[in-house]
């Protein structure tokens, strides 16, 4: 049994609040960040719904204070809000005190701004400056760099809707294995022509609010968002005297290898992914108190993870749900919203709505928890699922 | 009827990419998806496109696809008879 | 911990690479800023049907990642584990142009669905049946060498055996024409062996696949051990020699104990002077080699760099045109490589000679 990381600060931003303090009220509340799309001149607009952050580019640009000549894309402005707040929870003021990394994920990168000037670019200089911030390790280069992060490991993961996940999972390896002291790891997402479409093409976006688990599901809504977690070592929480919120207990990534798209129909990946993380973890499917599933309520998904929930807990299935109804699938960066809900339950043992379900599924009995539960709660499951056939679990404790 | 039929091998052909195929391996009758062509969901989503963009046919579930693209027969006969351009 | 070690490669590149049994014997020459990787005949190794919606990025990853299994003897592995910098930039330019030409309309999921990073890892995973833990990196010119230093922390602490590991990257036609604009292309052609010492800024743009079966089982086809391998996204030229003498320190090595660097010098004048640091002032005595005038430059030129490197540890000798001083060495027994792009994004990799 390994012991886990600490996790030593937390923020958000995403269509249901700010900050992580916004995103716990909504939570508890049942208030959803769901509605139609007002940044993106859209022909798709009232077909679809998504989970949209208020701040427009140029409010985020004021209060990260860059000037004028910036060429920070929305993928790059969300995450470095985020990442900033997590370093000021964890109370870091030196961050080059100890070998600090960042370890970032984005499925998007600098589309919003590529797919605004693709034809313009080869007219107007003005906008060219965008051209070097469409690669997806543009955006985490700006985050290290707002953080202060020099001459030490900065990457991005980019698995699809599993990347956050990962970037988890790749901060509390180069800790374990003692390349770093400290890595600030999450996501960050914009919505984007890009995505909408292509999710559209694929015909699993929702016209009106998502319904996880739910008989009648038509699909999913698309959202933005961006969070990051400070991980530590033992020897940094020892040596500062850190508050830890919670630990990163055990983790697994697998893959489906059966379509491109579409999870297996038996879950297969996610049953692995499951089982990984809870061998890492040293625990037994019985220790988990709560599933934050992925959720994304398309017809395939839920079916999908739904059995291999059946398949990792048998006749005892902890409580489960998907937050995906209040945020949108918030795609990369969904692995670390869902890091950040996970240790807000284990801090407050509660578990969130599954909102908006209303039919049971024909397929199995398993039934989200649809009300906010109050519950002695020490260990939490999230689960993360992409294209590509990538499937991550994390698991959250109050133990290390 | 047939000038469809041949039309939609073609478009099929052309349009999923199928290299190795030429419209006289594909029969009437033979099943597009699984042991036939061999063609998955992803190319269904294609076909649902081309019903929209060449005949003016929306199609708002992709399962409705299925049982529309069971052969070149079946499919000819559909958009016959629902075809708007 | 266990030893972490190159046990296959599959390399496809500017340059005829893809067949393992020769190394560089023939040069392909070019005069031009734009070179497309030489194809091998992608049908001998996927079948049409799974070909069908591959874009060039695609197969030239699957197939280098076949020629590299098949060397390693092996039909499946632990871990998939790629990177590439730009990811599949054919099919997303495909399906952005499409929603910009058809103003959203009549699109088809194909190329959206290719588009996504890790589709190469994906569809790596597919034709294998690897279940196993399958990452993408996209970190610009690191991408390939984060790939690198997951594996080797996970066959250390004995997690997997054989995991495959490659760099991929593909060129776009809309990519390199704005990419000419903001001059990070070489304004006019240059030839493969005046390139290093162009008198212009940006590169030559190139594309390519290099994948290796890295494993912490020694086989008889081993063809060196992963001592090291350290990325930093900021580096200054003043702090760049203390930073490589730290790293071989750490590995309890001297400047004196490297037989041969291997730099990632592309032409660019405003930024090789990272290069000439090293070249000119503590390594000036140490054998060195560059690649990019053969390879081309992109994201993931540097998996070309460690593929070259593997090769020459195995046979013990330097192609000539790799060759950037005079200086030889009669073994070769300890590599370094050093890479970046721009001025950001450093890495460098450490091999060592293995006997077998």
């Amino acid at each position: 049994m390994s012991k886990g990381i600490a996790i030593t600060g937390m923020g958000i931003i995403s269509a249901i609040g700010n900050n992580v303090a916004e995103n716990y009220s909504a939570l508890i509340e049942g208030r959803k960040g769901i509605s139609r799309i007002s940044k993106i001149d859209t022909v798709h607009r009232d077909a679809i719904m998504v989970g949209e952050i208020e701040s427009s580019n140029e409010a985020l640009i004021q209060q990260l204070d860059l000037p004028a000549t910036n060429n920070y894309c929305r993928t790059a402005l969300l995450g470095a809000i985020a990442a900033k707040q997590a370093i000021a929870d964890a109370q870091i003021s030196d961050i080059n005190q100890y070998r600090t990394g960042l370890v970032s994920s984005t499925s998007v990168g600098g589309m919003d701004m590529t797919e605004t000037y693709y034809y313009d670019y080869l007219e107007n200089t003005n906008t060219q400056k965008y051209i070097e911030g469409h690669h997806a390790g543009d955006s985490t280069q700006k985050i290290a760099q707002q953080l202060g992060i020099h001459q030490s490991l900065v990457t991005t993961i980019s698995t699809a809707c599993s990347s956050a996940a990962n970037a988890i999972m790749l901060g509390a390896r180069l800790i374990k294995s003692g390349k770093l002291d400290r890595v600030v790891v999450g996501g960050t997402d914009c919505l984007s022509k890009f995505t909408i479409n292509g999710f559209k093409t694929l015909m699993i976006l929702s016209d009106t609010y998502s319904t996880p688990f739910d008989e009648n599901r038509k699909g999913l809504n698309l959202g933005e968002a961006a969070a990051f977690l400070v991980l530590e070592s033992d020897a940094v929480v020892k040596a500062e005297n850190k508050k830890v919120l919670a630990y990163v207990k055990g983790y697994g990534n697998a893959n489906d290898a059966y379509h491109q798209t579409a999870s297996s129909e038996n879950g297969d990946g996610a049953t692995l992914a499951m089982e990984k993380a809870l061998k890492v973890a040293g625990l037994k499917p019985s220790d988990i108190d709560y599933i934050n599933a992925h959720g994304t309520a398309t017809g395939n998904n839920d079916l999908s993870e739904g059995r291999a929930i059946i398949n990792v807990f048998g006749d005892a299935i902890p409580d489960f749900s998907s937050t995906k109804a209040y945020t949108g699938h918030t795609l990369a960066a969904a692995g670390a919203i869902e890091a950040v809900y996970s240790v807000l339950a284990l801090q407050h043992n509660v578990i969130f709505p599954n909102l908006n379900f209303k039919t049971q599924m024909k397929e199995f009995a398993i039934t989200p928890q649809t009300t906010l539960k109050e519950k002695e709660l020490q260990t939490v499951l999230s689960n993360s699922l992409g294209f590509g056939g990538n499937c991550s679990t994390v698991l959250f404790s109050k133990n290390a | 009827m047939s000038e469809l039929r041949e039309e939609l091998k073609e478009k099929i052909i052309e349009q999923l990419n199928l290299e190795d195929v030429a419209v006289a391996d594909i029969a009437d009758d033979d099943s597009l998806f699984g042991d036939g062509l061999g063609l998955d969901s992803i190319d269904a989503l294609e076909l649902i496109v081309m019903l929209d963009k060449d005949y003016g046919i929306k199609l708002s579930d992709p399962k409705e696809g299925r049982k529309i693209f069971e052969s070149i027969g079946v499919m000819a006969d559909y958009i016959a008879e629902h075809r708007t351009k | 911990m266990k030893k972490v070690y190159i046990n296959s490669i599959g390399s496809i590149s500017a340059q005829k690479t893809f067949e393992n049994a020769s190394f560089l014997e023939t040069i392909a020459d070019y005069n031009d800023t734009v070179l497309p990787a030489i194809d091998p005949v992608y049908k001998d190794y996927i079948p049409p049907a799974a070909a069908r919606r591959m874009a060039k990025g695609i197969k030239m990853g699957v197939v280098a990642s076949k020629i590299a299994l098949a060397e390693a003897n092996l039909e499946n592995v632990d871990a998939v584990i790629t990177g590439t910098g730009m990811g599949c930039v054919v099919d997303s330019e495909k399906f952005v142009s499409a929603i910009i030409d058809n103003n959203e309309e009549y699109l088809t999921p194909t190329s959206f669905i290719q588009s996504t990073h890790n589709t190469v890892g994906g569809q790596i995973a597919l034709g294998l049946g690897c279940n196993g833990y399958n990452f993408t990196y996209v970190h610009a010119s690191i991408s390939f060498e984060s790939a690198l230093l997951d594996a080797k922390m996970q066959l250390e602490t004995e997690e997997a055996e054989n995991i495959l590991v490659g760099g991929v990257d593909e060129l776009g036609a809309h990519t390199v024409k704005i990419h000419r604009l903001i001059n990070h292309i070489k304004p006019e052609a240059v030839t493969s062996k005046t390139v290093l010492n162009s008198k212009t800024s940006g590169a030559v743009f190139s594309e390519g696949a290099n994948f290796f079966v890295l494993s912490n089982l020694r086989a008889a086809q081993t063809y060196a051990e992963l001592l090291d391998v350290k990325m930093f996204n900021t580096l200054e030229i003043r702090t760049l020699s203390k930073a490589v003498l730290t790293f071989l320190q750490v590995n309890g090595l001297f400047i004196s104990d490297v037989d041969l660097i291997i730099l990632g010098n592309n032409g660019d004048v405003a930024y090789d002077t990272y290069y000439h640091e090293l070249t000119d002032k503590v390594f000036a005595e140490t054998p060195q080699a560059t690649y990019k005038q053969l390879s081309g430059e992109f994201h993931t030129a540097s998996s070309f760099g460690l593929w070259m490197a593997s090769k020459i540890m195995k046979s013990q000798s330097v192609p000539e045109a790799a060759q950037l001083n005079t200086i030889q060495t009669s073994e070769v027994n300890t590599i370094l490589l050093y890479n970046q792009y721009r001025g950001e994004n450093h890495s460098l990799t450490l091999l060592r000679h293995v006997e077998v």
